[in-house]
């Protein structure tokens, strides 16, 4: 590796592309401590990434993306195993169908909050820490789903657009100061999160998102598509004509 | 992007057979397996052992649920979810010194399935199977339950449950150990035998001098020759002898697409076998390999199932117990050339003493596994097969088989009852089951 190894606080680390991106970031000598909601569950991943290869023993907090007061804690937590953290990655979202949450108002209002609001508190959260320190990397998956609006992700693709949109302007806010923000926009992979929905093509697998974004964490890249087909995909995907869009069930 | 249709509720066996069924997937098995009547790995068991009952649509597959829970060093012992595959463990184990104390013929099987299948390689003459090797076993029984089970905490759930298919309730989690190998590459010995007699003797011999041997073996040609082959063994190198590199990992290219049925006829067959018996022009060779050449040489073609075309096929595997003598592999390989069937490859390996799974294939004796594709006559063939193989006292392997009557493996398997009395201890409602335990076991559809 080119790089000194990162020591990278990752929310969301116990599933799908965060479990996928920890481990590729383990394996090749960086440290990570993880937040996430059930600290059962965390010291289950832990156990398993340091097994895998973390020279040492692998840290975790709770921290939960409906409770923005275990925010600033968490990353004391992770601030004070690491001994100073330089990478802030969020893998972490809600989830739900638009079926789901058209129905489901109380749902829809939490999958806002916890995609959008918290998610935004988060960062605001993390970005300070980290600027404080002269800068280092935010790294946030967003959503291809917040590219376009979308019929079948009208809702869940409203709270990722804004949350887009935040991390672009972050990046252009901060960039001078030292602060590498990197966006993650990945198009369908095939998670627990997306299981039961029926996989269109070009759908990837966590480890190839993961993969792509340890690329991407070492350029300094601002944004990265993943897996590979979705950056191609979202061009087109942006310059439909309305009428076309509202044409498409896509 | 994300449409909210359901998968295709289509789901098959390693053979292709068309089946039914769906998967659910979760990190999180216990809550995933709360109310399935299944749980189902990578799907390499060749028939209908990890599909649905007919009546219900859809499976729990383990496969996300693939973390390292717990590793001793020292001892090799190792804790680990259900769903994590062999292959996974090699890459991350290998390397360290460590390998899996029994393996089967492909590293993309979980540990569940290692679990439920029983299953056995060609070390099977000194370590027995899978199962011997296993100290605990964490699963959810029919009732809810989420419990331990070993020699020790509720005993005859757990050899029932080593070799048991999953029937006796979902396994979660997996204790075994790992053992030390000298380096990662193998020194193979193979040699030209001459028929399928010669073959007993030959696996017998190289039993006592090598810890890995199998054998292929020509079918098609029959007459005095039947059965030709060669015998592979061998053994991790001494470090001194082999390279200091790693082994280069095998390149893998994918199927691209389904072949049409009669590729795999009896005449290309017949080519392949010839050549393949050819290439071995010397008697006797060594050399050394790669770990993954020597264990895994069919995980270099991803989807080779795809060869068979769209009947897809079935896999025969039969053991012969010692007592039915020399002569009885060549009277099962004689029930195939005598019908006309062909199989593209045959694999045999003599077999240690069973072990401590209650429905565990092995025996010793002799494992011959035959790749036969999916013609009109499969089921007669099957059934001719099984009716030496049940004169011969042998019986057959639950995870390749999808054509077996049920007449047919309750005469097999005097074992059945006991199984049976532990299972209905466990799930007396009769929740958990398969298309494979309805057909044989004749569970409630």
């Amino acid at each position: 590796m080119t790089h000194p190894p990162r020591k990278a606080v990752i929310l969301g680390a116990t599933r799908g592309m965060g479990r996928a991106l920890s481990r590729k970031l383990v394996e090749r000598g960086d440290r990570v401590f993880l937040l996430g909601r059930t600290p059962a569950d965390l010291a289950r991943s832990a156990s398993d990434l340091t097994i895998r290869g973390s020279a040492l023993a692998v840290g975790f907090h709770e921290c939960d993306l409906e409770r923005p007061a275990t925010f600033a804690p968490a990353l004391s937590a992770a601030d004070a195993a690491l001994g100073g953290f330089d990478t802030v990655i969020v893998t972490a979202a809600s989830f739900a169908s638009q079926a789901e949450l058209e129905g489901d108002p109380a749902l829809l209002g939490r999958l806002l909050t916890v995609d959008f609001t918290n998610t935004i508190l988060f960062c605001e959260e993390s970005r300070k820490r980290l600027l404080a320190r002269g800068g280092g990397t935010l790294c946030v998956f967003s959503s291809v789903a917040g590219e376009r609006g979308r019929k079948p992700v009208a809702l869940y693709g409203a709270a990722k657009a804004g949350l887009s949109r935040y991390l672009e302007a972050l990046d252009h806010r901060h960039h001078g100061q030292g602060l590498h923000v990197l966006t993650v926009k990945p198009g369908f992979v095939r998670t627990g999160m997306t299981a039961g929905l029926k996989a269109p093509p070009f759908a990837g697998d966590p480890d190839e998102v993961a993969a792509r974004v340890v690329k991407a964490l070492d350029s300094g890249q601002p944004e990265v598509y993943a897996p590979l087909p979705w950056g191609p995909i979202m061009k087109v995907i942006r310059n439909l004509p309305r009428f076309v869009m509202r044409r498409i069930k896509f | 992007m994300s449409t909210t249709m359901e998968q295709p509720p289509q789901l098959t066996g390693w053979g292709r057979i068309p089946g039914h069924g769906r998967e659910l997937v979760s990190e999180d098995l216990e809550r995933l397996t709360e109310h399935a009547v299944l749980s189902r790995g990578l799907g390499r068991s060749y028939g209908d052992s990890a599909l649905p009952p007919p009546s219900v649509d859809a499976v729990a597959t383990t496969t996300l649920a693939d973390r390292l829970l717990a590793f001793e060093p020292k001892s090799g012992l190792l804790h680990a979810e259900a769903g994590l595959s062999l292959y996974t463990l090699n890459q991350i184990f290998l390397p360290r010194g460590y390998f899996v104390p029994v393996t089967p013929g492909t590293q993309f099987v979980t540990l569940g399935g290692m679990v439920g299948s029983d299953v056995h390689g060609k070390e099977h003459h000194v370590r027995g199977c899978f199962g011997e090797h296993v100290t605990r076993l964490k699963m959810r029984v029919a009732d809810g339950r989420i419990l331990w089970c070993s020699d020790d905490e509720h005993p005859e759930l757990f050899r029932a449950t080593l070799g048991g298919m999953g029937l006796t309730g979902h396994i979660l989690e997996v204790v075994f150990h790992l053992r030390r190998i000298a380096s990662p590459w193998i020194r193979q010995h193979s040699r030209r035998v001459d028929d399928i007699d010669e073959y007993i003797d030959a696996l017998k011999d190289g039993a006592k001098k090598w810890p890995y041997t199998v054998g292929w073996l020509d079918c098609l040609t029959p007459g005095r020759h039947l059965g030709r082959g060669i015998l592979l063994a061998g053994d991790w190198a001494d470090p001194a002898l082999a390279p200091a590199r790693p082994p280069r990992r095998l390149p893998s290219v994918t199927m691209p697409l389904e072949l049409p049925s009669f590729v795999l006829g009896q005449t290309t067959t017949k080519i392949f076998n010839t050549g393949l018996y050819w290439t071995h022009l010397p008697r006797t060779r060594d050399r050394l390999i790669s770990w993954e050449t020597f264990f895994y040489p069919l995980d270099a073609l991803r989807k080779w199932n795809l060869m068979y075309g769209p009947r897809g096929f079935t896999q025969y595997q039969c053991v012969l117990p010692e007592r039915a003598g020399r002569g009885a592999a060549r009277r099962v390989l004689e029930v195939l050339t005598r019908r006309g069937g062909a199989s593209f490859l045959c694999v045999i390996k003599d077999c240690g003493p069973q072990g401590k799974g209650i429905l565990s294939f092995p025996m010793a004796g002799v494992s011959i596994a035959l790749d036969i594709a999916v013609r009109d006559d499969t089921q007669a063939l099957i059934d001719a097969l099984n009716e030496c193989v049940l004169a011969e006292g042998g019986r057959i392997y639950l995870s390749k088989d999808r054509f077996t009557r049920r007449e047919h493996f309750l005469a097999m398997e005097p074992r059945l009852p006991e199984f049976q009395r532990i299972r209905a201890q466990w799930d007396p409602k009769g929740l958990i089951r398969s298309a494979q335990s309805v057909r044989l076991f004749g569970d409630r559809p």
